[in-house]
């Protein structure tokens, strides 16, 4: 926490915004956001598309250069970044894309244990060309997570894969975020995907955090779940998308 | 998971470049259909008659057989959809598969890539071209004082490596090659970099090099000559003019083809500036840049020409200068042969720098 006076840190937050605003040109994007995310808490963030997330996203990690605005913004010393494409970098291979930028003593040491946490040991020396669109993101995961980051922000990250992946992908990440106990915020445009995964979720409509949903659910999360169902329809509704609309349409 | 692992296991025992790899991708790339389509077609050959036992029930007239292809078509998309129909006996699913395949094979989907490598082709040509020229010569088509022959040219360089004027001349040439293009990249090379990665950089430099890449290096030889005079350093500035020019432009454009989320990662994973252009800009560049090495070894050789035959008392464009106020066709011809060679070499060692550079490229050429 960089502005967050010393001393007790037991229950400060990992991230806290206080009135954000954020506009291209007259198009207002975020219109006095507060959010607040406790430490080690994954947070799903909802919204249509064009309502926003990567534009508070990008606030989060500091890459909002072109845009205008005011506001607080809190977040922790490391955040990791995990956007929609794996974006390795083609012309390394897959270890030195985990480690780019890892300034550590023993960074090949913990290169290695990212990417057999991410079940890709062995792998170190192949070409992100020669690895499957899952793989990729799965190195993209190592690459955030080297970093022990206090925040992960994760910008649609399995928007780009297929459906049975991203169910594989879900159990990784959610085994990871166990493991590992970052504070994560979640975009996704998937309702489903964010109640499998978050422990809350938050809706983003007319720029700002318009509704919030925890997910106090146990064990195995899977849409057959009452309770599962009972938290979907809340989040549809809160969409405002009927419990029979494609999910896709959010 | 466990998959990835086993598959993973021959990966890192690979430790040089992946050129090795290179042609089994081509050619597991190259043909898997028509492999597997031969193989089992031959495989079920003529031995398996179409079995008439389980279609008792379709008459068997002359325009019924004339569609049997589609029939077998048709009646293989029943058997799979409803297995259990199947008479014992019968040919399985797959064996039928196989077999309208055998039947449709000749309207494969066209491909589209280049398809496989002739072995030696790239010897074809040349080869054709010498057997003419011999051809040519013996048969007294070709008059010696037009063109040697090509066994006259064979022995007058055993001649001219005898009496040591090959091996001076061609060391005096290699050197203002080699000179001319180590200079003449470094440049274009620092040049591509100030003005790729400064916008002040790129106003200030681009403009100038646009204009210097209108005029032909060669026009320039007279002015050159004038302020530099006739020595080596004239000749040296001509061919680091003609070279630096295509090493600009294609490292400048590489560099400006990077994709902007690559700075954009940089930026999340707090890389440094020199670690950025390191690890981003100049590997990013590297594809344009090696692709503006191949034009700038072709422009060196151009311009070594051309600045040997101009007022020049040594090097290979000397010799055959010389040879041509004695008519010498034959030192002529070792001279454009010795060119050749130099340039093919060249190129040949920018190609493998390339291919061992870029190995993380997968592209048609293989
Ligand atoms: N660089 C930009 N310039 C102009 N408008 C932008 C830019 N980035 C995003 N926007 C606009 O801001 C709004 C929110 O975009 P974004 O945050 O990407 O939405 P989401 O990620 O929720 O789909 C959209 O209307 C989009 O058109
Ligand atoms: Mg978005």
């Amino acid at each position: 926490m960089a502005t967050h006076p010393g001393g007790l840190t037991v229950d400060a937050p990992a991230v806290r915004i206080r009135d954000l605003d954020r506009s291209f040109g007259e198009h207002r994007v975020l219109d006095g956001l507060n959010l607040t995310l406790h430490k080690g808490e994954f947070v799903a963030l909802l919204g249509r598309s064009g309502s926003g997330k990567s534009t508070l996203l990008r606030a989060l990690a500091g890459l909002d250069y072109d845009v205008h605005g005011t506001g607080e913004i809190n977040v922790p010393g490391k955040v990791s970044v995990v956007f929609q494409d794996s974006r390795l970098l083609p012309w390394q291979r897959i270890l030195d894309n985990v480690l780019l930028g890892l300034k550590a003593p023993d960074a090949r040491r913990r290169g290695l244990a990212a990417l057999a946490e991410v079940g890709l040991a062995g792998r170190e020396r192949a070409w992100p060309n020669e690895l499957s669109g899952g793989e990729q993101q799965r190195v993209a995961l190592a690459r955030s997570l080297v970093r022990e980051p206090e925040l992960l922000l994760a910008d649609e990250p399995f928007g780009a894969l297929d459906a049975l992946t991203r169910r594989r992908m879900h159990g990784l990440l959610r085994e990871l975020y166990r493991r590992h106990r970052p504070a994560v915020l979640l975009v996704t445009h998937d309702v489903d995907e964010a109640i499998a995964l978050a422990d809350r979720v938050l809706i983003l409509h007319k720029g700002h955090i318009a509704a919030e949903q925890a997910v106090d659910l146990d064990g195995e999360r899977g849409p057959g779940d009452r309770d599962f169902a009972r938290i979907r329809a809340r989040l549809l509704a809160a969409l405002g998308v009927g419990a029979d609309d494609d999910k896709d349409g959010t | 998971m466990t998959a990835n692992v086993t598959r993973a296991v021959g990966a890192p025992t690979v430790s040089g470049p992946v050129v090795t790899e290179d042609p089994v991708h081509q050619d597991a790339g190259a043909s898997p259909g028509v492999g597997v389509v031969q193989g089992t077609a031959t495989a079920l050959g003529p031995p398996v008659p179409p079995s008439t036992a389980d279609r008792s029930a379709s008459p068997g007239t002359a325009g019924e057989r004339e569609n049997r292809s589609l029939w077998t078509t048709l009646r293989l998309w029943t058997t799979r959809a409803a297995p259990r129909d199947r008479v014992p006996g019968a040919p399985s699913p797959s064996r039928l598969a196989a077999r309208t395949d055998r039947k449709a094979f000749k309207p494969r989907r066209p491909r589209l890539g280049p398809g496989r490598r002739i072995p030696g082709g790239a010897l074809l040509g040349p080869f054709l071209l010498l057997a003419a020229w011999a051809a040519g010569s013996a048969t007294g088509v070709l008059d010696p004082r037009v063109l040697s022959a090509p066994w006259t040219v064979v022995t007058t360089v055993g001649d001219l490596i005898a009496n040591g004027r090959l091996q001076d001349n061609l060391a005096t040439s290699a050197e203002r090659f080699a000179y001319g293009l180590v200079l003449g990249v470094a440049i274009g090379t620092v040049l591509a970099l100030v003005s790729g990665l400064s916008r002040w950089g790129e106003a200030v430099l681009d403009g100038p090099i646009q204009i210097k890449r209108a005029v032909p290096s060669l026009a320039l030889l007279p002015l050159l000559i004038l302020w530099l005079g006739i020595g080596e350093g004239m000749k040296i500035t001509t061919i680091v003019l003609g070279v630096l020019i295509p090493v600009y432009i294609h490292t400048h454009n590489g560099l400006r083809g990077i994709d902007s989320r690559y700075a954009e990662l940089a930026e999340t994973v707090d890389l440094g500036h020199a670690a950025f252009i390191r690890r981003v800009i100049l590997p990013g560049a590297l594809p344009g840049f090696l692709l503006g090495l191949r034009f700038a070894v072709t422009s060196a050789w151009l311009s070594l020409v051309v600045v040997e035959q101009i007022n020049s008392t040594s090097g290979i464009g000397y010799m055959m200068e010389l040879a041509r106020t004695y008519g010498q066709t034959d030192v002529i011809v070792v001279g454009l042969v010795l060119y050749g060679v130099l340039g093919l070499l060249s190129d040949g060692a920018v190609r493998l720098v390339q291919r061992r550079a870029l190995s993380w490229r997968r592209t048609l050429a293989g």
